[in-house]
């Protein structure tokens, strides 16, 4: 009995005094740091994505802080609704950016896309397009090996086994560009949600002739520039025989998407078309009934499967 | 005692199945897409246009800037189109596309066989003339040769170095060319020579080429050249590892140069290109291919023309066999697979591989056991399994300290891999990254 | 032309043909001089321990590869059988069941699958299971049976006895017969038995190429230099040089434990750092220490610090040091 009592005292006493210790250390060397720097960065998602161009959302928070504004500072991912929180902790008033997602730009499916050779090299996209042009007819496309989904740090992009291609989670989605920054292709764009969460864009990136683009997949843009041609607000460009959108300009009327022969052009959540198609439908959509929202989350594409 | 590199190297199977066979042309094929790239450097811009006529050796190309090359017309016929096709690279990169009608060669191109071997023009002219004839490296590398014989202000070329060493299995035509043109590659020396002041030339071969050693031994007797077999390694042909093994000196890390430590280093088939630019005013758009595989009826070695697409040749050794699994344009330890057939013959182009579908599969990859055989197997002191979880994980910085930008690429390291770990692909990508980092820093 | 599906792939489009499973085998086959003389020594005692630590070495990590990791299995690369094999041949002959059990599921279970199975382990497997295993059962593991050949039918009978190690211990200077020694004919774990058995599979994976020299030379040179150093010193206090390589784990340890590739340095350099670690260590442990044999701690103690020795010796880059060029021009 005695010896636990020899033993238990000492070591008591001597944890008590090496605890004061450090608490009068711990005190002399504190870091002063503003305490809200702690507070903004709790505001913040804390994935460390550097969507927002700083170094980590500590990164973000001590240059908002420090600098005492929020010019050039938005956090992406956590979008209007963390930069608000922001602006409370620092008494100021945030700017409403228009919220931005990842775009895949390429619709070359394995059912579209056929394969002719086998690539036997490391799994990974980067590699394989140093290899060579992919194991299909379009050196621009997809590779699929998922370089992508290991940018992202929200598990929002995953890739298709079926199609080959990757898909992106919108809900999770808030356009860090993560996914876009690994893509060694550069199929994936950084563009607005939209009004609506709806959006237009050319899923295509191929520069190829339009007949070469064909021949290696049945969904590629060929450049013919019916869209370009048929847009009222001028919003679309045909530069090395693929079209593009200017998110700027394109008010989502979808004149571009009924034109487009090979269904290239991807017109995302709005409601499914009627069988025939009807006279171009007047510019401002009725917002739809949530559940009706909901359901048409499907892309559309102009041409049917064949 | 032979002599060779002392760190690093693996032994692959040689198999030389075409070391017997004679370098012989075949007939042409019907038309032919010559790269405007087949060179390092600038690509070359083309002077003809679609409908021009032209004859073989007739400029269709003119270099761009001092690290280019002229590119010259391999055939005789009319220029169908300029425009961008696949090519070995996967990529469609910009060819001038030629139908082939007849064999007419430019009058000026000297085609008799009787060698020269006086050498009259100063060493100014010789540089010249091999500018204005393309002349590139023709062990794979395609470096222009007029840039590597202008020797710096202020460095001196003490030892001409000829890499007649052939390290890379299956490939036999530099082989060929020793035993078939000796003479003229020795003409070609002393030409290399003169251009460049060298003090000494030595001719390095590989001991699994006996006869081209006699034979050439005999020659060089007459020229003052030295012969010297060397051991059989691989990469032996890489130019830090053949001056190391012929004169014992190192190569610092890049971006030195061999010029750096006295030396030049100039393949047997850019010679015998050069000896034919400066003495038979004929320029670089032929070459020798071996075309060759374990399943191939009658392997050969073929003075192709550039732009030739790789089925022609493939035809030329009785076709396809039936279970080819993988086509390589090059050897098979650092050449590319190639994703068609009709991709065109290049001036790099050294050889034709063709595998068979068991030998085509790639091993299964496994986890590292950390044996340490690819530190072992680099010739270049470094340490793979680093790089390559260093690439993996995209610690560039790290990449950079572990001098990742030395490796020569030799695929040593993964060839040698028991757990079959694809390493040479990693510090490509690693490589690559960090070249790209670098310059964007600049 | 054919429509051949072609493979793509980055160069080297060759490969070796050199393989995890091969090498694994290597050892297996380097292994068995040794059970055979364990087996004259120790009869169906030497078969019962090996053949249930191998079994349980493939079982453990067969459980934990399809139930817990969910993924493939991979048990018959090899590395298995030479855990189950080098763990048999460090525990005595006489050992139960049970305890050769545990001794595997910490092997394979603690010292490879939770650092991630193959390739990923700090420690050798085996030694991390045979010292767990004495620190856990220390009288079963230090009770050692004399060993009696085969044929002599009382062998069977559990007579234990002790080894030139444990004797050297309690102080104890035995004028062994050496080559008693190196036959084998002497107390001990299993595989430690006959020098010339485990020299004959060190030979083959020299020949191999499975290991190379740096690591048993290191050791036993070590172990040599460091033991002659203190028997000049003292002859009737320390043993000599050559009892120290010939008993105990010595060389079973310098040969095959020691240069498990998982666990030891990538470059010849590192190599040589770690082999004289070991040795001093060793005859630090032998002499001085409390335990008999200090072969297991002096690995575990190396294999802590590999990682170190790895960042430190590092393989001379080529071009590194401009020497003055010195020219050896044939004529």
């Amino acid at each position: 009995m005695e010896i636990v009592i020899w033993t238990v005292i000492p070591l008591c006493a001597l944890g008590i005094v090496l605890a004061i210790i450090l608490f009068f250390v711990a005190k002399k060397f504190k870091v002063e740091e503003d305490p809200r720097i702690d507070e903004v960065e709790a505001c913040l998602p804390g994935a460390n994505c550097g969507g927002c161009g700083f170094p980590g959302c500590r990164g973000l928070s001590e240059a908002v802080v420090k600098s005492g504004n929020l010019d050039g500072k938005y956090c992406p991912a956590g979008g209007n609704a963390a930069m608000s929180k922001v602006a409370a902790v620092m008494g100021l008033v945030a700017e409403e950016k228009e919220p931005m997602v990842a775009v895949v730009r390429c619709c070359g499916s394995h059912d579209k896309r056929p394969q002719t050779s086998t690539y036997d090299g490391a799994k990974t996209c980067a590699i394989a397009h140093a290899t060579s042009s992919g194991d299909t007819g379009c050196q621009y496309g997809c590779l699929g090996y998922g370089d992508c989904v290991a940018g992202c740090h929200f598990g929002a992009i995953t890739i298709n086994k079926e199609t080959g291609l990757p898909e992106i989670d919108y809900d999770k989605c808030g356009g860090c560009g993560g996914c876009a920054k690994m893509c060694p292709r550069g199929v994936i764009e950084v563009r607005p949600r939209g009004k609506n969460d709806r959006r237009v864009y050319v899923g295509c990136i191929n520069k190829d002739k339009g007949a070469e683009a064909m021949k290696a997949c049945k969904a590629a843009c060929i450049g013919c520039g019916k869209c370009a041609k048929v847009c009222p607000f001028e919003a679309i460009t045909v530069e090395n025989n693929v079209a593009y959108i200017d998110f700027t300009k394109c008010k989502s009327c979808r004149k571009c998407v009924a034109e487009c022969p090979t269904g290239a052009i991807n017109a995302v959540n709005f409601p499914p078309k009627p069988a025939t198609p009807p006279a171009p439908k007047p510019e401002a959509q009725p917002v739809p009934a949530p559940a009706a929202q909901a359901e048409a989350t499907v892309v559309e594409n102009n041409v049917n499967n064949n | 005692m032979l002599r060779t590199f002392p760190k690093g190297g693996v032994h692959p199977q040689e198999n030389k199945i075409s070391k017997g066979n004679p370098i012989e042309r075949i007939e042409l094929p019907k038309q032919v897409m010559i790269p405007i790239a087949q060179h390092i450097g600038a690509p070359a811009e083309p002077v003809v246009a679609k409908g021009d006529t032209v004859k073989v050796g007739q400029l269709i190309a003119k270099s761009t800037g001092f690290v280019s090359a002229n590119i010259h017309s391999s055939v005789s016929g009319t220029v169908a189109k300029i425009e961008k096709t696949i090519d070995t690279s996967g990529y469609k990169n910009t060819c001038i596309f030629i139908n082939v009608e007849g064999d007419e060669w430019l009058e000026t191109i000297d085609r008799t066989p009787d060698l020269k071997t006086e050498i009259t023009m100063s060493a100014e002219e010789i540089r010249a003339k091999i500018a204005e004839c393309g002349i590139v490296g023709t062990g794979g590398a395609t470096f222009p040769a007029h840039v590597k014989l202008s020797i710096p202000q202020g460095k001196k070329c003490e030892h001409l170095i000829i890499n007649g060493v052939e390290c890379e299995p299956y490939l036999t035509a530099d082989h060929r060319l020793m035993l078939e043109h000796t003479e003229e590659i020795m003409v070609g020396c002393k030409i290399i020579q003169k251009a460049t002041g060298a003090e000494k030339i030595i001719i390095g071969i590989e001991n699994n080429k006996p006869d081209a050693i006699a034979k050439m031994t005999e020659a060089a007797k007459k020229y003052g050249i030295t012969v010297m077999p060397l051991k059989v390694k691989y990469p032996q042909g890489g130019e830090k590892q053949l001056i190391k093994a012929t004169v014992n000196r190192e190569i610092p890390a890049p971006p030195a140069l061999p010029i750096d430590v006295g030396c030049v280093v100039q393949n047997v088939g850019s010679t015998f290109a050069i000896y034919e630019a400066v003495q038979k005013n004929k320029p670089l758009f032929e070459r020798v291919v071996t075309v060759t595989g374990k399943s191939v009826k009658s392997p050969k070695n073929i003075l192709a023309r550039v732009g030739t697409p790789l089925s022609h040749l493939i035809a030329a050794v009785g076709g396809l066999p039936e279970d080819t699994g993988k086509v390589v344009n090059g050897g098979p330890m650092m050449g590319k697979a190639v994703k068609s057939l009709e991709v065109p013959v290049t001036k790099g182009t050294s050889g034709v591989l063709m595998f068979k579908q068991s030998e085509s599969v790639r091993m299964e990859e496994n986890a590292c056991i950390r044996c340490g055989k690819c530190v072992s197997a680099c010739c270049m002191g470094l340490e793979p399994y680093l790089l390559k979880n260093l690439a993996k994980i995209r610690d560039f910085d790290a990449l950079k300290e572990e001098r990742v930008l030395d490796c020569i690429e030799c695929g040593s390291c993964s060839f040698t891999c028991p757990a079959g770990i694809p390493i040479t692909d990693y510090i490509r990508y690693g490589k690559a990254t960090v070249t790209k980092i670098l310059r964007s820093k600049k | 032309m054919a429509d051949n599906r072609l493979a793509i792939a980055m160069s080297p489009h060759v490969h070796s043909n050199e393989s995890v499973k091969k090498i694994m085998y290597s050892v297996v086959i380097a292994l068995l001089p040794a059970f055979c003389v364990s087996v004259y020594f120790f009869g169906l005692n030497a078969i019962r321990v090996t053949l249930i630590s191998i079994v349980a070495c493939m079982a453990v990590e067969w459980l934990i590869q399809k139930f817990l990791l969910k993924g493939k299995t991979t048990i018959f690369d090899g590395s298995a059988i030479v855990t189950g094999m080098l763990l048999a041949f460090n525990v005595p002959a006489n050992l139960d069941w049970w305890i050769i059990v545990i001794g595997a599921i910490v092997a394979i279970g603690i010292a490879k699958m939770t650092f991630g199975g193959l390739g990923n382990n700090p420690f050798n497997p085996a030694i991390v299971g045979r010292v767990f295993l004495l620190i856990s059962f220390p009288s079963q593991m230090t009770t050692w049976p004399t060993p009696e050949p085969i044929w002599d039918i009382k062998a069977l009978d559990a007579v234990t006895g002790p080894t030139p190690l444990g004797l050297l211990n309690e102080g104890q200077m035995v004028d062994y017969n050496y080559m008693d020694m190196f036959i084998g004919n002497m107390g001990g774990s299993l595989g430690e038995m006959s020098a010339i058995a485990l020299l004959l599979g060190g030979i083959f994976l020299l020949i191999r190429k499975v290991i190379t020299w740096h690591i048993p030379v290191a050791v036993l040179g070590t172990m040599a230099a460091f033991s002659a150093i203190l028997w000049g010193v003292d002859p009737t206090k320390y043993a000599d040089p050559l009892f120290h390589i010939l008993a105990g784990g010595a060389l079973l340890g310098a040969i095959y434990m020691a240069t498990d590739m998982v666990t030891s340095p990538m470059t010849g350099k590192g190599m040589l750092v770690y082999g004289v670690g070991i040795g001093i260590i060793t005859i630090l442990i032998r002499t001085w220490g409390s335990y008999p044999e200090g072969m297991s701690f002096a690995i575990l103690i190396m294999n802590a610090l590999v990682p170190l020795i790895n960042n430190w010796c590092k393989p001379k880059r080529f071009g590194e040091v401009v020497k003055p060029p010195k020219e050896e021009v044939k004529k």
